[in-house]
This record gives C-alpha cells, structure tokens and sequence, in this order.
C-alpha cells in the first residue's frame, strides 16, 4: 500500500485498501483466528454438559441447554474481534504507521472505517462457523432460515460494535497493554449478563438487577431469541438498537480520539 | 553449608523476592485476586438457580458449593500467574542471573512454589471474607477448613512446578496461553457447576477421570463438613506433583543448558 495508492483513490478505495490491509494482518496471524474461534467452542461445549441440569427447572426456555448456550459463543467471538483489532490499531499506534498515514490525504473516515476491516472480517467468519457448528451438534434454529441470516446479521452488528470500542481504547490508550487491560471488562460484561442462565430464573436479586441494566443481557437475549423463540420483535429491537447506539456513540468517540490523536503527533 | 540448607536459603531469597513483588505490585496482585472473587460472584450468584434442579444435592447452599470451586481454581492459578512472573524473569535476564548466582538451582523452583502459595493464602482469605459477607454458610469444621487450605496449597504448589517447566523451557511471556490453558480446560472439565452425577454427555466421561474432580468434591466436602473422598484426593495430588516435580526439573535442566 502506497501514499499514491491513498492519495489517487475516493473515500471508498481507501477504506478497501485500509480494510484490505487489516484482514491480512488477521490471515497472517493463526494465533488471531484459532484461538477467538476454538476457545469460546471449547466453552459452548463444556457449559452444554455442565449446565443441561439446569433445563429440567420449571420455566426454562429450552430442552437442551445447547440452544440455549448457543448466543455466548457469538458474543465471545466479538469480544475477541474487538480485542485484537484494538491491538492491532495499537501497534499501529505505537510503530508510527498511523502517524505515517497522517500524512497521506486519507480521510478519518476512511482510516476509521479500514481499521474497522480486520474486526469485522473475524465477526463475519466467527459467527458463520458458530453457526456450522451449532446446526452440526443439532441446535434447530427456531426462526428457521431467514432467522439464521439475521442472526449472523445481528452478530456482525455485535462484532462491530465492540470492534468500535476496542479501537476507541487503543486510540485513547495507544498502547496494546491498555486494551489488552480491558479485556477482563468485556468478559465481566458477559459473565454477569443473561448470558448463562434466564434472567427470570436468576435467584440472587442484586445479579438479576445487574444483568437487567446490563447492555450485554440484551444482546444475548436477541441471539437467542432467534434460536429458541423464534420472531421476537421485542428481544431483536432491543438487540440491534443497543448495538447501533453503541456503534454511533464509539464512532462518535473514536472519530474525536483520531482527531486528538493527530493532533498531538 | 550443607546441600539442604543451600537449597533452603535460596528457596528463602526467591520466596521473599516473589512474595514482595506480588504484595507491592498491584499489577501482579490485583488479577490473582480479582478473577478467582469474579468468577465466585458470577457463579454463585448468576448460576444459584441451578440448585432447584432435580437431584442437586448440597444442604450447605450453591455459594458454597462454587467457594469449594474458587478455592481450586485460584490455587491454581496463582500457580499459573507465578509461571508468568518466572517467564518474565528470563525475559528481563533476571532468572539467568539467579541461575549464575544460586549455589543449589532447586531451591529456585522451590522458591517460586512458596511465593505462590503464600498469594494462595491471600486471595483464599479475600474469597472467604468475601463469602462470609455475601451469607455464604461454612458448615465445616475448623480442622476442615485447615484441610481445605492444604488442598488448595497443594494444588498451587502442583500449579506452579506445571508452569514453572512451561516458564523455563519457552523462556518467554508469550508462554502464558501455553500455561493457562492446559489449567483452564482440566478445571472446567470437571464438576464446576453441578456435582458429576448431574453433568451430561461426554463432559460426565471425561469429568469421572479428571484428578481435579476427586479435588473438587473433596473441597465441597471440606466446606459441607463431610469430608470425602480423602483418599483419591491425596493420591491424586501426590501423582501431580510427582509429575510437575519432574517436569519442572526438566524444565530447570533446559534453562541450565540454555545459558
């Protein structure tokens, strides 16, 4: 990729190529695609045997707790997308190709939008092997077809916007170690979420509290809408209006730290 | 100076060296403190439904069937952190000095073990006191409770010489994952939520031959004040570390050879 390269090309050329460079970076690292896809499957599987005790309690949505775990591994794989794509920017960051860049004609759109692409590419592949995965081990979805292609909708839309935050973190941050130290964030916001059990069966009233104000219960909920429900119209409306605020408002943030950002250097 | 008591003065030195770096390090601390309180919060109180399950047997209550999980799953890994903190001794040239320096190398190893079982201690007693206060019920004995700590120092002991042989062969941070994740999947393997009987599937299969579930009901039997399983449970942290003692030699003769 060349300043010309940058320079010749409309937002959109720009955006491929910046994508483009992004999800190569991806390809060239097993280490970012195996481990964000093996390890939240290694984690499916486990709760599935673990918790299946739980579906014989009165009032539990589904017969098999597989379809019911099936959401977390969607959820899971953002966070991971987000991760790495957030150190990915960092190291940018911290090499100097992003002040580098600053001296092409490219727009902060466009370099926004292309860091964007290493993200969204691992959301896109992650949730369509969870998906495999999940109708392979028997999981029906209960929207049928249609309900299948929103869910990966839905879950791309996930992946984005945690994508979103975790490049806010390294251009606030600017350092791989800032937003590696937010991970254990992402994965309170998980664990004490709807993630694992109904929030109608949460006993503790403090946890059933923390997982109502939780933006990540109804996240899962809309994923698993589709899978045990069927057509939620309230559970997906939820889930797709708090992961488009989330992306407006991380965008919002992350276009003013790129603008801080280059400023300062 | 005789050979143990070389061995024990090195072993002293790297204990207090480890012991003060975690305790005036908030970064090495705070993690091995906070994950083990994260995972008992999330457990006992998103999971304590699962007790209304059909056959779910604990009288003493689901907080205190996940503190018994707490117990051996922060043991072991205050082990596995203590293999991230020898990985970044040789990253930084401290480990390879210790190895010029230290007139019995053992006493290294040895060292590390005791610092990460005096972390063990700690964060067991932050997740008591956190329990404690939540209403957790603790229906064992004093001398119970003493058993459970032995466990749990036993399993941090076998912990750390399993990631101190990882630590001294890779002789990199980048290690960490190959250390973490052995320990990860062998804990989860086991009867984390509901007790084996109630596990499905090919979990149950594995869970049956998995040492840390003979560890696990006895730590539940420690907290229950019913002790079980005693003896699979010795024998089985008697074999790991045997195991781990050797696999940590191994790992200590590799860093030797390396220079």
């Amino acid at each position: 990729m060349t300043a010309a390269a940058l320079a010749s090309g409309g937002t959109f050329d720009q955006v491929g190529l910046l994508a483009g460079r992004a999800v190569r970076r991806v390809i060239r690292q097993p280490a970012q695609i195996v481990f964000p896809i093996a390890f939240p499957l290694v984690l499916l599987a486990v709760n599935a045997s673990g918790l299946d005790a739980a579906t014989k309690l009165p009032g539990f949505p589904s017969a098999d707790y597989l379809d019911f775990a099936l959401a977390v591994p969607f959820m899971q794989g953002a966070l991971f997308a987000a991760l790495n794509g957030g150190q990915d920017l960092a190291r940018d960051i911290q090499g100097g190709f992003l002040d580098r860049l600053a001296l092409t004609p490219i727009s902060g759109a466009a370099l926004l939008a292309g860091q964007l692409g290493g993200a969204l590419f691992m959301g896109v592949v992650s949730a369509v092997l969870y998906l495999l995965v999940g109708l392979a081990l028997g999981v029906g979805i209960a929207a049928g077809v249609a309900g299948a292609l929103v869910l990966l909708v839905l879950a791309v839309c996930i992946s984005f916007a945690f994508a979103c935050f975790g490049m806010l973190v390294a251009l606030r941050a600017g350092t791989g170690e800032a937003v590696q130290g937010f991970f254990p964030l992402f994965f309170v916001l998980l664990f004490l979420s709807s993630a694992f059990f109904p929030r109608d069966l949460i006993e503790q009233d403090w946890f059933a509290a923390v997982a109502t104000y939780n933006p990540v219960s109804y996240m899962v909920e809309g994923l698993r809408s589709l899978v045990i429900t069927g057509w939620d119209g309230e559970a997906l409306a939820y889930a797709f209006a708090i992961s488009a605020i989330a992306v407006v408002c991380f965008l919002v943030l992350s276009s003013r730290a790129l603008r801080t950002r280059l400023t300062r250097t | 100076m005789s050979s143990l008591a070389r061995t024990r003065s090195v072993a002293c030195v790297v204990a207090w060296r480890g012991i003060h770096n975690a305790f005036t390090s908030p970064a090495l601390l705070l993690p091995s403190v906070l994950f083990p309180l994260f995972f008992f919060i999330a457990f006992a109180g998103g999971l304590s439904g699962v007790q209304n399950a059909p056959n779910f047997d604990f009288p003493s209550g689901y907080s205190s069937f996940q503190f018994a999980f707490v117990c051996v799953q922060a043991s072991a890994f205050g082990g596995v952190f203590t293999g991230f903190s020898i990985a970044s001794d040789f990253e930084f040239g401290f480990a390879r000095r210790l190895l010029l320096a230290a007139p019995h190398r053992g006493g290294i190893v040895i060292g590390y073990m005791l610092s990460a079982m005096a972390r063990a201690v700690f964060v067991l007693s932050v997740v008591l006191l956190a329990g404690l206060v939540s209403g957790m019920r603790v229906d064992g004995s004093p001398g119970d409770m003493l058993a459970l700590l032995a466990l749990a120092l036993a399993t941090s002991a076998t912990a750390t010489l399993w990631a101190a042989g990882i630590a001294m062969r890779l002789r990199t941070m980048q290690a960490g994952p190959v250390m973490q994740m052995p320990v990860f999947i062998a804990l989860f393997l086991a009867p984390v939520y509901v007790p084996l009987d109630l596990i499905a599937g090919w979990v149950h299969d594995v869970a049956r031959y998995n040492p840390f579930t003979a560890l696990l009901e006895s730590a539940r039997g420690f907290v229950s004040g019913e002790p079980t399983k005693i003896a699979i449970t010795s024998a089985c942290l008697v074999g790991m570390f045997a195991l781990t003692a050797l696999w940590a030699r191994g790992g200590l003769r590799s860093a030797e050879r390396a220079g």
